[in-house]
């Protein structure tokens, strides 16, 4: 048996108290402290949408948040945080509105409340961690499901592509959008940061392992991350303005199989690694083009 | 007071931004706005207003528009919106999310039918379908009715014994493009009239709670125990909030439901919206012929006044329910709502009439025939279609 976690007025206020009820090496645990640590001790206001995320709090009259939080309808997060932010604005508050979303909540189902939100350019940090399934309904594919991967609703495997949110995003010309790592802590510190520095729409995708999901060993997920970086299947970089690219890691030359032959899911018959190269391939071609051409230094 | 000729519409957004400047000493307000006919120049109306500390959001859908209101309101601020038909149902989740919070946003319903096939004109089936959600309904008969009875909303909704949103309906057309004379209420009025907006579960760093999250059964079944008790103090809130009216501004709105000529009656027809103006007419020609004939005017919808409803009709032993809306397979929600609140008593005759659906013209004539329909009835029918297009 574990030892409970203290329950102290220190843990109690982060963002993440102790004893929550995730699963076993979920990257949103990891993800949702280093928020905190980001913030560097700056308490936001969360709007968290019908997700994992949600469940994470537990049951009435318990909350695993330390900061003030709305569960929102799946569609709604940057609706309600738009609310959230415009009162804070008239009455100058100034404290960080962030929605904290999975992709079912981003790619499918949110999309068009995120893409209002983002074409009106409203102050908030919106955080997807993207774990590539619907996970609180027991894994349904998504559009953020990669190519050929088996889910619940696809038992022979996936046959679309991952949808490009980034660059969706991008199009809007939102002042920040970037890619954060669970195996790169400065880096995903670093983004935290520059969000809250950064006025307006920020966008940061966050590759979430999700051990039960992936069918994964919950120990492994940050090499798993950290695995999908060095094979370029999951690029870093960021975007501002949605004219100007910063790549902060490069492939290493990490076979793409070595990222998935910890994953059952990438066990489908439709899992074709050529296929999968090429895409990483056509990925990093685009990237690159863009970095050269548009640099983060050019205005 | 400014009197002024003005479009039901008009009339809205005026109220609607009065009121929401009103809290200007607080935390402010704030909506989201998106277009729909009929309701579409109330969102113009209080997108050009000028709030000291306001800002009403174009979004993308109703249902953001109704999710920027619940983060207004969570924030502290006083919230407000307007749809209709489509819009309302299309709104439909975060609708009753605003009311499980117990928020108290007031959202102008311009009632409209729902397509397809479309059709632009009043029916009430459209806030009718948001009848079990947790808002208080009220269906405004005038202009001026619609003024006040925003204005007296905002109180309710915001009283800390109620703290559930509302709803304030009124007639596509008839009531939101045409004009009429209204008292439109000053700056001063309202901010005189209406207390400082405070949501006391709003979201607040020195009490970080998490709103909306996970609920058992337990706590669940307590949570809509709660909004059940809330909505049965509404009558006596509300009673205060007319009282309080009339003291700033002179004159008292109709309370729940009005019962007239009711108290000889021998046969009673019962409407709401401006379907009742015109029964009203009908009602007093009748009586000028020597007919007991009596109305009963529903403005309350939720909580449903039913107490007051049975006093109202008196000895009546004949009443007649005007729907203009339709529940398919079922007949009219009125109907089935008085029905509900007159069980037991197998003196009466109730009769459902479905009339007007689609935004058909209602005459006095129709209303005639009706009457006379129910005045020579032995026993009542399934609901009647009184078909009134032509």
């Amino acid at each position: 048996m574990s030892t409970p976690a203290p329950q102290t007025a220190e843990y109690c206020s982060h963002l993440l108290r102790p004893g929550n009820t995730n699963c076993a090496g979920c990257g949103m645990s990891l993800a949702l402290q280093w928020l905190d640590q980001g913030l560097a001790g700056e308490k936001p206001m969360m709007v968290i949408p019908a997700c994992c995320g949600i469940v994470t709090a537990g049951a009435f009259p318990t909350s695993s948040y330390g900061v003030p939080t709305a569960a929102s309808t799946f569609a709604s997060s940057p609706a309600v945080a738009t609310g959230l932010s415009l009162v804070a604005e008239q009455n100058a508050e100034d404290y960080p509105v962030v929605c904290w979303t999975g992709d079912g909540g981003t790619y499918d189902i949110g999309m068009a409340t995120l893409s209002a939100a983002a074409e009106r350019n409203e102050n908030m940090i919106y955080v997807c961690y993207d774990n590539e399934i619907y996970g609180n309904t027991g894994g349904q594919r998504s559009s953020a499901t990669p190519e050929g991967v088996a889910t619940s609703t696809t038992p022979r495997g996936k046959i679309e592509r991952k949808k490009d949110i980034m660059a969706i995003m991008a199009g809007h010309r939102i002042p920040y959008a970037a890619t954060l790592s669970l195996a790169h802590r400065d880096d995903f510190l670093r983004k935290v940061r520059t969000a809250r520095q950064t006025d307006g729409f920020k966008f940061l995708l966050i590759l979430s392992p999700c051990p039960t999901g992936w069918k994964s060993d919950p120990a492994m997920g940050t090499e798993l991350i950290r695995s999908a970086v060095r094979c370029g299947l999951f690029p870093l970089y960021e975007v501002f303005d949605g004219v100007r690219y910063r790549i902060n890691e490069r492939p290493d030359g990490l076979p793409v199989e070595e990222y998935m032959k910890h994953q059952r899911r990438y066990r489908a018959a439709s899992v074709d690694p050529a296929v999968m190269k090429l895409r990483i391939e056509q990925q990093w071609r685009l990237l690159n083009a863009l970095a050269e051409m548009f640099p983060a230094e050019y205005d | 007071m400014a009197r002024d000729l003005v479009t039901g519409n008009y009339a809205a957004g005026h109220a609607l931004a009065v009121a929401g400047e009103a809290n200007r000493g607080a935390r402010g307000c704030g909506a989201g706005a998106y277009p729909i006919t009929p309701q579409t120049e109330i969102i113009e109306y209080l997108r050009g207003f000028q709030f000291a500390k306001g800002r009403v959001v174009p979004v993308e859908s109703e249902h953001s528009a109704m999710g920027v209101c619940i983060g207004v309101s969570l924030g502290g601020a006083r919230s407000f919106t307007a749809s209709s038909a489509n819009g309302l149902t299309y709104m439909t989740e975060n609708v009753f999310a605003a009311g499980f919070y117990r928020l108290p946003i007031v959202m102008i319903a311009v009632n409209r039918t729902l397509g397809p096939p479309w059709n632009i004109w009043v029916d009430q089936g459209d806030s009718l379908a948001l009848r079990d959600a947790p808002w208080m309904q009220f269906y405004v008969e005038s202009h001026q009715d619609l003024v006040d009875t925003i204005l007296v909303s905002f109180r309710v909704a915001e009283d800390h014994r109620i703290l559930l949103p509302a709803m304030v309906a009124m007639d596509g057309f008839i009531t939101s493009h045409t004009q009429m004379i209204v008292d439109l209420p000053e700056q001063e009025q309202a901010d005189r009239y209406l207390p400082l907006c405070d949501v006391p579960h709003r979201l607040r760093h020195d009490h970080p709670a998490t709103v909306g999250g996970l609920t058992w059964p337990r706590e669940t079944e307590h949570h809509r125990i709660e909004i059940q008790q809330a909505m049965e103090r509404v009558p006596q809130v509300l009673t205060e909030a007319l009282d309080e009216f009339a003291k700033i501004f002179g004159r008292r709105p109709h309370g729940a439901l009005s019962a007239e000529h009711t108290e000889d009656a021998e046969v009673v027809l019962v409407a709401c919206n401006t379907m009742a103006r015109t029964l009203r007419r009908v009602v007093e020609e009748q009586r000028s012929r020597g007919r007991r004939v009596g109305l009963i005017k529903l403005k309350m919808f939720r909580p449903f006044p039913r107490e007051e409803f049975r006093r109202a009709i008196g000895s009546a032993r004949k009443i007649g329910v005007l729907d203009r809306n339709h529940s398919p397979g079922s007949g009219g929600i009125f109907w089935q709502e008085i029905a509900a609140t007159l069980q037991g008593r197998s003196d009466l005759l109730l009769q459902d009439y479905l009339v007007g659906l689609g935004g058909g013209d209602v005459t006095p004539k129709i209303l005639t025939e009706i009457l006379d329909d129910l005045t020579a009835r032995r026993a009542p029918v399934e609901p009647l279609w009184k078909e009134v297009a032509s």
